[in-house]
């Protein structure tokens, strides 16, 4: 009995050595992440965000008058958050009506970013963010709220802090960051965090499968330690749209001889 | 007490800009004690205050400012004006025509549904509602030219110090041109050449906004474009 036992765990030992993520990934590494703010030029603003093989494009409009007119509250401003999967975005491809898990995803966005926001300034008016899911590839709906936090921050609505989304999760018996699709669909559980570091705020968070309460806990410290990464990514997304014309045309400028904004004067 | 980025520094939502007690200015604001920026921008550290200059962001309206927009509905009394701010601005017939009107008045005999207005906001009502009036000169409906939009918060920067950036491209094109605060620019050449030229000039100050020296260097570029046409 207690040789067969040992045995177990020699080998269990050499396997966890072994074990590797699908993708080869550490334990608690991040998919590669680019982030792209204002690709839509007719938008007020909007992102394009890579996370792994995620694509996705978020379009921000606002605030703006909303229709109909009886949803609309008169003290505050009203989020509203569309997020859509592209028909050719999964495979087999699926059906471009709204599905039942839009929808909840739709509302969880429009949850986990409202706090980020000072709705109060724009009352009787509304923000629209329509997020689209040209590539799926698991985590899409904290890849939409990055994307979302960067388009918003890009259309110039003030915000107390950017939201950052990451999951993490348990495949295999190990605890994870990020979860691709197929640790997504084969794991044990799958742990989505959104967060605003400035605050130290959780404000999504939900959780699919079995783990026990420690390891929950560990799970959401591992998910915020990857928000927390992808907020400096956000970050130098949003200050590299300006970074590149600094570059290539003040090398050697005359500096400083006019204010930067001065009060407006009519011609 | 202290500072945490340098002037003129790019700043986005959530950044630490200052450590204690320190008056805020606009696009900032204040948590736990600490100033903090609520936008995509260039900081301003002066003596007494700390204040973002924003890159990005929507028109908010204030009195006395100079508007473009376009009437979107015909109301008992009202025109409502669509100048792209969060909520609609409406026109009064008091302010609108300037001499007395019977109730049974036709409104679209002065403006209709689509068209563009040039106006000035007099009022913001107890809603904050903008309340425009279309009495004065070089207000009114527009006849000819064409409308071209830029982020409202460029405005200053394409007005220049005391004018001087738009008088210069006013002396270079021989547009008219009219700035509406609210980020929509009323553009009316000879030629469509002149006007092409202008809308070049402006997506350059747009997208170089925040860099420094850039009236030398719209300068510069309007006269390497009229040579090559040339």
């Amino acid at each position: 009995m207690s040789k067969t036992t040992k045995k177990k765990t020699t080998k269990r030992k050499t396997s966890k050595k072994k074990w590797t993520r699908v993708d080869g990934r550490k334990p608690d590494e991040l998919r590669p992440i680019h982030i792209e703010s204002g690709v839509i030029p007719n938008a007020d603003g909007s992102a394009y965000i890579e996370m792994g093989r995620n694509k996705i494009i978020a379009g921000v409009y606002g605030p703006r008058e909303m229709h109909p007119k009886r949803f609309s509250k008169p003290n505050m401003g009203i989020l509203r958050c569309r997020y859509h999967m592209a028909p050719f975005s999964v495979d087999p491809r699926r059906s471009p009506a709204p599905s039942r898990r839009d929808k909840e995803i739709s509302m969880v966005m429009t949850d986990a970013i409202e706090p980020a926001l000072f709705l109060e300034r724009y009352p009787r008016s509304v923000i629209d963010v329509f997020v689209e899911i040209i590539e799926a590839d698991g985590g899409t709906r904290c890849a939409s709220i990055n994307a979302a936090a960067v388009a918003l921050a890009d259309a110039g609505i003030p915000m107390k802090d950017l939201v950052s989304s990451c999951a993490s999760g348990k495949y295999e018996g190990n605890l994870i960051l990020d979860l691709g699709d197929y640790e997504d669909k084969n794991g044990e559980s799958d742990v989505p965090v959104a967060y605003l570091p400035k605050n130290d705020q959780v404000t999504l968070l939900q959780m699919e499968g079995i783990m026990t309460q420690d390891e929950t806990e560990k799970c959401i410290e591992l998910a915020i330690e990857g928000c927390k990464q992808i907020y400096e990514i956000q970050k130098e997304a949003l200050k590299k749209k300006y970074g590149m014309v600094e570059a290539t045309e003040e090398t050697e400028e005359a500096p400083e001889e006019e204010e930067p904004v001065e009060e407006a004067e009519e011609e | 007490m202290s500072v945490k980025f340098e002037t003129r520094d790019i700043v986005v939502p959530g950044d630490l800009l200052y450590e204690g007690r320190i008056r805020t200015g606009e696009n900032t604001f204040r948590s736990e004690g600490n100033v903090y920026s609520n936008k995509v921008g260039l900081v301003n550290y002066s003596k007494d205050r700390v204040s973002v200059i924003a890159l990005e962001g929507t028109y908010t309206p204030l009195v006395g400012d100079l508007v473009v927009g376009m009437v979107s509905d015909i109301e008992l009394g009202q025109w409502v004006v669509d100048i792209s701010t969060s909520v609609n601005a409406i026109l009064t017939m008091p302010d609108a025509i300037n001499k007395s009107f019977r109730t049974n008045f036709d409104m679209t005999r002065v403006l209709d549904v689509g068209d563009v207005v040039v106006a000035k906001i007099v009022d913001l009502d107890r809603r904050r509602t903008p309340i425009l009036s279309i009495l004065g000169r070089d207000l009114g409906k527009v006849h000819e030219g064409f409308i071209m939009k830029i982020t409202p918060s460029k405005i200053p920067r394409l007005i220049g110090k005391k004018g001087s950036m738009i008088n210069m491209i006013l002396r270079g094109t021989r547009c008219q041109i009219t700035i509406g605060q609210n980020g929509k620019i009323l553009i009316n050449g000879r030629n469509r050449e002149d006007e092409e030229l202008v809308v070049k000039v402006i997506h350059k100050i747009e997208t170089e906004a925040h860099t420094s020296g850039l009236t030398n260097r719209i300068q510069e570029y309007l006269r390497t474009i009229k040579e090559d046409r040339n």
